[in-house]
């Protein structure tokens, strides 16, 4: 009898303290929506998504897409989120292809490769990131005007506008949509049935064919348009704006010193035996690196490799001390341009999120790929 | 790797067992040598302008400054000028003797945490409030009897390591407590905790303090808001618990159940048990991650100048300002990231060093 009130006394203390922290969370929550919803009625504001379709009345730097001052909120902060998406992913691919021929060459039996690219890894892994921001943005700030442009080839020139580079005379939606398609087939392919075999044939075909197409109508002029300079300034091409080189090349030195650590701790990993296996067989170092080493490696790469490519989308919001125009810089404009603190803190929160859950999907699909059979 | 399994370079004789060394390791085919060659030559060529540009070339003393315009080489002058600038900010500048002692107090604390005899919850403990209170009340002065200073004046290379020693001291429990609520046997704290923390994980650091920053005065009673410094640190240290809660989460796993079991079999109180069996194994455990954690936060503080703080990055700013230094940006920041460097590369091999020897001990 003693044992079971013992019992009962627990299961009620442990029930009211969970009812006591319930109470406090809906508390504090609650308390801080109504305050919210009284400070921000004493401003004029109202709350509600409504402001979304009004237009904005200032403008942005960068824009992936067309972008006008009289653009409503929805459209600056989408092109906000595409531009943290754009610069995210370049900075994912150039870093981790980075990484990985900085993190192997560590592992190389050379002495000097191994000091070469240990200097680089303790420099750019150990200085923080926006302090390499602020530095390359001040580094490329100071290039010389168009007039004097570093000419590369004649077909790239770099000057304190940005890098001038030749372009394709096509809207950038087009290869934004073919991307996204791409992307979609490689993900997809295993899944739908449809697209297996003969049928991949016919895929690519009707893809071909439409671009073809759009090509053959749609584009005036030169399909391909190189700059060039006349008088004080460039004609043609594209500019890639000086605040998204920075980043680019900031957030790329900064991820791939982080990733060249992760792939040499997952060679470490690799057995030696397996190795020696392989040159027993009589396997040239090549075949050992591509079909045992990595292999056999990438299994513990991956895992933290998706880690480090959460935090890359995470650190492109570094970009505003520069201003960089990317979803953080747009929302916290829009915060105090508008006032909607609540739902613009709410839009980024989800974005984010969405951000988060899709890099785990594709490391968990990668994985799952990846896995031994049979394991 | 197969290379130091060759005993005969062991054996040889010094000046053989060199030529041998740089034969395998560097000249072993004709490709290795080629590369080695290339490097070696690009790695002098780097780093004889370097010196040529930080040493042989440069202008050192302030009132050179004239000298800069036609040197080759660095212009140190402004950092010789300004460096009281970039260290301690705005704070009045006959009383830098403050800041100077209370920075040492912080640098001494992070040494005292690195030696083995200070590793017990208690010991740390101690030697971080020492340290934080000494530096505080070294900066603040009122309680010593000294003039005042608010927080408001402080800034540089002193503001850094404000932020960066309260971040981890307020922290560390805030990640204990979470990571004990998320062990918690109750459901709606364990389910509620974990989502919490896998939220305040999800956000960019930037997001949360911003909205420490600019949003909490919206969402909170006007009695709330308090100074914005203050709330910053408390935003910047959920969010290293949330990601501390995760390294103790380990050291918690490296503890096995018998240790709970033989501390509830012997009549100890849930208290007892943590606090006399399965702490200090945590603590011990997940040293290696902790201070990955600190080092990661250190590195972090950089981005406060965004949210308008006058941090060390934002006093170099204002160090080459638009006068007459602005075209010496180069070398302020390259003390900068000096000064940052070497705290985290001297923090980080540590780490690494401690991990290479407990797993040595593990084995």
């Amino acid at each position: 009898m003693m044992f079971i009130t013992g019992r009962k006394s627990i299961n009620v203390k442990n029930f009211l303290i969970q009812a006591v922290f319930l109470f406090v969370v809906i508390l504090v929550v609650a308390s801080a929506f109504t305050s919210a919803r009284t400070n921000l009625a004493e401003l004029g504001i109202s709350s509600g998504f409504s402001f979304l379709e009004r237009a904005t009345g200032w403008g942005y730097a960068f824009s992936l897409f067309e972008s006008s001052i009289n653009d409503p909120y929805k459209w600056t902060l989408f092109s906000g989120f595409a531009n943290t998406l754009f610069l995210g992913l370049i900075t994912i691919m150039t870093s981790t292809i980075l990484g990985f021929i900085v993190g192997s060459a560590r592992d190389s039996n050379n002495i000097t490769i191994q000091a070469i690219t240990a200097l680089f890894i303790q420099l750019f892994r150990n200085i923080p990131l926006i302090l390499q921001v602020v530095f390359w943005y001040a580094v490329l700030i100071h290039m010389p005007s168009p007039k004097q442009a570093y000419n590369m080839f004649d077909v790239a020139f770099l000057s304190n506008r940005g890098l001038m580079i030749p372009s394709f005379n096509v809207s950038p939606v087009l290869i934004f949509s073919l991307f996204v398609l791409l992307m979609l087939y490689w993900l997809l392919k295993e899944r739908l049935l449809i697209l297996r075999n003969a049928s991949a044939k016919w895929f690519y075909g009707c893809i071909i064919f439409g671009v073809a197409l759009y090509l053959l109508f749609c584009v005036e002029g030169n399909l391909f348009s190189v700059p060039s300079l006349k008088g004080l300034r460039f004609v043609g091409g594209t500019t890639v704006p000086v605040e998204l080189i920075t980043m680019i090349i900031a957030c790329t030195l900064y991820g791939a010193a982080y990733i060249a650590e992760i792939v040499r701790g997952g060679l470490n990993e690799v057995p030696k035996g397996l190795v020696e296996a392989g040159n027993s067989l009589g396997l040239n170092e090549r075949m050992v690196w591509f079909r045992i080493k990595l292999p056999m490696a990438l299994r513990t790469i991956i895992p933290p490799l998706g880690n480090q490519w959460v935090f890359m989308m995470k650190a492109t919001t570094v970009g505003v001390a520069i201003g960089f125009s990317d979803l953080f810089m747009l929302v916290s404009t829009s915060i105090t341009q508008s006032g909607q603190t609540l739902e613009l803190i709410a839009i980024l929160m989800m974005a984010f999120l969405l951000i988060n859950i899709s890099i785990a999907q594709l490391v968990h699909h990668l994985n799952s790929r990846m896995a031994l059979k049979g394991h | 790797m197969q290379i130091n399994s060759d005993r005969s370079v062991l054996l040889a004789p010094p000046s053989k067992r060199v030529v041998k060394f740089l034969h395998q390791r560097a000249f072993r085919s004709k490709t290795d040598s080629i590369i080695s060659i290339g490097f070696i030559i690009t790695l002098s060529i780097v780093i004889y302008s370097l010196v040529n540009w930080a040493f042989i070339g440069a202008v050192w003393s302030a009132d050179d400054v004239e000298l800069c315009r036609t040197s080759s080489g660095a212009c140190w002058s402004v950092i010789d000028a300004r460096y009281r600038l970039i260290l301690f900010g705005l704070y009045p500048y006959e009383l830098h003797w403050r800041p100077i002692l209370a920075c040492i107090a912080i640098v001494v604390t992070v040494l005292l945490s690195c030696l083995p005899m200070m590793w017990s919850g208690k010991r740390l403990t101690l030697t971080w409030l020492v340290g934080f209170s000494s530096f505080y009340l070294l900066m603040e002065g009122r309680l010593l009897g000294l003039q005042e200073v608010s927080t408001g004046e402080w800034g540089g290379l002193a503001l850094t390591l404000f932020l960066f020693s309260s971040v981890v001291l307020i922290g560390m429990p805030m990640g204990l407590g979470l990571a004990l609520a998320r062990r918690s046997t109750l459901p709606i704290i364990r389910h509620g905790v974990s989502l919490f923390i896998d939220t305040i994980r999800s956000l960019p650091l930037l997001t949360t303090l911003f909205v420490a920053a600019v949003v909490m005065p919206i969402v909170l009673p006007d009695w709330m808001v308090g100074d914005k410094i203050w709330r910053v640190i408390i935003a910047f240290s959920l969010f290293f618990a949330c990601y501390q809660a995760e390294v103790f989460k380990g050291g918690f796993q490296g503890v096995s159940k018998g240790q709970f079991e033989a501390g509830d079999a012997l009549g100890l109180s849930y208290f007892q048990v943590l606090h006399k069996i399965v702490l200090p194994q945590v603590f011990r455990n997940s040293l290696p991650g902790s201070i990955n954690m600190v080092v990661i936060t250190f590195k972090e503080t950089a981005i406060v100048i965004i949210i308008g703080f006058f941090d060390v990055l934002a006093s170099a700013h204002a160090a080459f300002g638009n006068g007459l230094w602005a075209p010496y940006y180069l070398e302020v920041y390259v003390f900068v990231a000096l000064i940052y460097w070497s705290f985290i590369f001297s923090l980080s091999q540590y780490g690494a060093y401690l991990k290479r020897r407990m797993s040595i001990a593990s084995h």
